[in-house]
């Protein structure tokens, strides 16, 4: 049974910052809704569905908010879909939206993802107990720092690997207008210098606190063709894959999920990827702490075990490297929690459309967008590329 | 489209589950869904769940939850925050692309630990509804009170659906309410929320429910007479209630147009009416007629466990289905204030 191929055709960001005072929440998402609509040459009467996706609601303070952006994103009338998967939410909210259209469901569909952490303090949004489990008092840094010092330990990387994935990422982030961090004056030892906040993690390898959101477009192939023919190319999905895992399991390896290994190897089955190392030109992959950017390449089976620090040490992952990974920054430089998987797998296709300006990874025509979420184990993930699959 | 079967459902209902956890409170539903078929966990090739942090009030609830389904080896899993009829409908959407064959859906509320009134306000609009507290009853109120005054109903007529719910609960062993008052006698009783009487209004209800979807071959092979999905749409309509003529569902009606509901006879109806006075609002915006069997198992005046109450009307019909009561049934789920948001579902045995 045949699906149909999807095509993203309009791809709209918010500025993403510390704090958008100026808008309410509706206004936030529309924002970037009007964006990726008039990168498609549509309006909202031209879509037939919306699909949006956050983080907790609890961030807001909002229960269940597709209810009152119903009208903001023009859905009144039509479906209107809320997904929720953790962190890797705004990449399931765009593979459930992809879904529509490849099911043949709908033809046109807008998503959404978004989040604006100024209406909480999502450190403690994130800290409240939970019965008969771990408590995580100190935000997901302290969460997740042990598996870092875990993957350290492992794979005997030095101490500077981390430094050089957050120098990396916020300097690719200078070249990206949208990014919520920019630092121009950042150096290595800035880095070094910045405070510890959990141990490796310094306070220049974590992620901000955003407001921001992002919205695609995406089309069937006869208005995906109907784009390129007008000269708005279009990036053309490849392959998706969600895999979950439990929380806490005996033998599960937080370092690198079972859930993650399989989930890539699907992806690359389902897009003909027999090396991602070689036929990747550009990932955009979830690195909410510097040190997670080895750990994913390795989990994702860029390279061996043990091997992905070495790739990041010879500058593999620069903008100008073999494999540029978070050209756009990354969640390092912005991170409206909701939103961050959307704009990993965003940025993978303005790539892939030769629309990502400064940040351009010359001649990419394959990309990958990946979104984790949970403590490690929840997986979101996509390819998309300048040709049709 | 694919055709796709609901093969199998449970449920659980509860006015109070003091002593159990989420996960303790699904794992024995989760349980029995499977066993109904006896299909093993490693044979679902995907699945959906619906859940709100705001009634577990922990972000993220749904992660540990998801320990309920044992998803090790790793699985093919989303969520949504919506009733679990929404999920029901992503994995629809799943099985439709024809990867997998089976999907497992649920979903679960535990109302009563807090204050599900004010809860529930927490929905409405963040800069000038919400920060009015007004309750869900107090919403559903203004609609009832907006639908007498039209002239369409009575008081009666809303004392009328209490009765015939409470007395069909009686045989329904999932109820956490049920009686054998006349309308008459109902009627008769103090309102709480003018024009609302405690009967027009949902009981407090903590559950649980789970579906099996299966499609095509496997659907026979799982269910000697499968619940077919021949037609499922889901709508919203403006959230603000001010700007709506709460008289009517449109979104509803929409709905129930794209899923058919109207192109052949209805045998059963179980609609998602957590209010009295709702019932007889989507009963018209579906356009049933007045010989339908509406709402059977008592429906949510019955046992209104927030975000699986609309999944348990699909779980319902495919029931009457399944047994050859019904040939043909229409499931509705809905959530936001005063039936903003409507899904429909048209389920046939073969």
């Amino acid at each position: 049974m045949s699906t149909e191929n999807v095509a993203i055709v309009g791809i709209g960001q918010t500025h993403h910052t510390a704090t958008r005072g100026d808008v309410s929440i509706a206004g936030l998402v529309r924002e970037a809704a009007l964006r990726a609509l008039d990168d498609a040459g549509m309006t909202f009467a031209d879509i037939d569905a919306v699909v949006i996706g956050k983080a907790p609601d609890f961030f807001e303070g909002l229960m269940m908010p597709e209810l009152y952006l119903a009208d903001a994103l023009g859905a009144v009338g039509k479906p209107m879909f809320r997904v929720h998967t953790a962190g890797s939410v705004g990449g399931s909210t765009a593979i459930v939206a992809s879904d529509l259209v490849a099911g043949r469901i709908h033809r046109r569909v807008l998503t959404v993802a978004f989040e604006k952490q100024s209406e909480s303090e999502a450190m403690w949004a994130l800290s409240t107990p939970f019965p008969f489990q771990p408590p995580m008092h100190a935000g997901a840094g302290g969460y997740f720092a042990p598996h870092i010092r875990a993957y350290i330990r492992r794979s005997g990387a030095p101490d500077h690997i981390g430094m050089l994935v957050a120098l990396k990422d916020r300097r690719n982030a200078l070249k990206n207008p949208y990014a919520h961090l920019h630092e121009p004056d950042i150096t290595f030892e800035s880095v070094q210098e910045s405070i510890m906040l959990w141990d490796p993690i310094r306070y220049s390898e974590t992620c901000p606190s955003s407001d921001g959101a992002m919205a695609m477009v995406m089309v069937d192939e006869a208005l995906g063709d109907e784009a390129a023919a007008a000269g708005r190319a279009p990036a053309w999905i490849h392959a998706t894959a969600m895999r979950s895992e439990p929380t806490l399991a005996a033998g599960r390896d937080q370092v690198s999920p079972r859930a993650g290994r399989e989930c890539a190897a699907a992806l690359y089955a389902q897009a003909g990827i027999t090396n991602p190392f070689e036929e990747i030109d550009a990932a955009e992959i979830y690195v909410p702490f510097s040190w997670f950017e080895p750990m994913w390449l390795e989990n994702l089976g860029f390279c061996a075990e043990g091997e992905g620090w070495k790739l990041v040490d010879a500058g593999v992952t620069a903008l100008d490297g073999d494999l540029p990974v978070n050209a756009s920054g990354g969640v390092l430089s912005t991170n409206p929690i909701g939103a961050s998987g959307m704009i990993r797998f965003a940025e993978a296709a303005l790539q892939v459309r030769g629309q990502a300006g400064e940040h351009q990874v010359a001649g990419a025509r394959k990309a990958l967008g990946h979104a984790y979420g949970g403590g490690s184990q929840f997986f979101a993930m996509w390819i998309v590329g300048a040709d049709k699959p | 489209m694919r055709d796709v079967a609901i093969v199998s459902f449970a449920q659980f209902n509860s006015p109070g589950e003091r002593q159990r956890n989420e996960v303790e409170m699904m794992m024995p539903v989760i349980a029995q869904v499977r066993d109904r078929i006896g299909i093993d966990k490693d044979r679902i090739g995907f699945v959906c769940s619906g859940s709100s942090d705001y009634l577990a009030g922990v972000p993220f609830s749904f992660v540990t939850t998801l320990d309920a389904v044992g998803p090790w080896p790793p699985i093919a899993e989303s969520h949504v925050d919506m009733d679990g009829a929404w999920a029901l409908y992503e994995a629809w959407v799943k099985l439709q692309l024809g990867h997998v064959d089976t999907a497992l859906v649920y979903a679960y509320g535990k109302a009563s630990p807090g204050d599900i009134r004010r809860t529930m306000t927490r929905q409405l609009d963040p800069y000038t509804l919400g920060p009015l507290w007004p309750d869900p009853h107090a919403l559903a109120g203004l609609q009832a009170r907006a639908l007498l005054e039209s002239g369409r109903i009575a008081e009666a007529d809303m004392a009328a659906v209490a009765a015939r719910s409470r007395n069909a609960a009686r045989s329904n062993p999932h109820a956490v309410v049920s009686g054998d008052e006349s309308a008459e006698a109902l009627l008769a009783e103090p309102t709480t929320y003018d024009p609302l009487r405690d009967h027009d209004c949902p009981p407090v209800t903590d559950g649980v429910a789970a579906v099996v979807l299966a499609a095509g071959d496997a659907a026979r092979e799982l269910c000697e007479r499968p619940a077919w999905i021949r037609g499922i749409d889901h709508r919203v309509d403006a959230h603000a209630i001010g700007v709506r003529d709460l008289t009517t569902a449109p979104s509803a009606a929409l709905a129930g147009e794209r899923a058919g509901v109207t192109a052949g006879p209805v045998d059963v109806a179980e609609l998602h009416a957590p209010w009295s006075h709702q019932e007889l609002v989507v009963a018209e915006a579906l356009g049933l007629r007045d010989d339908v069997d509406v709402n059977p198992s008592g429906g949510a005046l019955c046992a209104n466990t927030i975000m699986a109450a609309g999944l348990i009307r699909l779980g319902e019909v495919a029931e009457r289905i399944w047994d050859g009561r019904a040939d043909r049934g229409v499931a509705h789920a809905t959530s936001g204030p005063c039936l903003q948001q409507n899904l429909v579902a048209v389920l046939e045995g073969e």
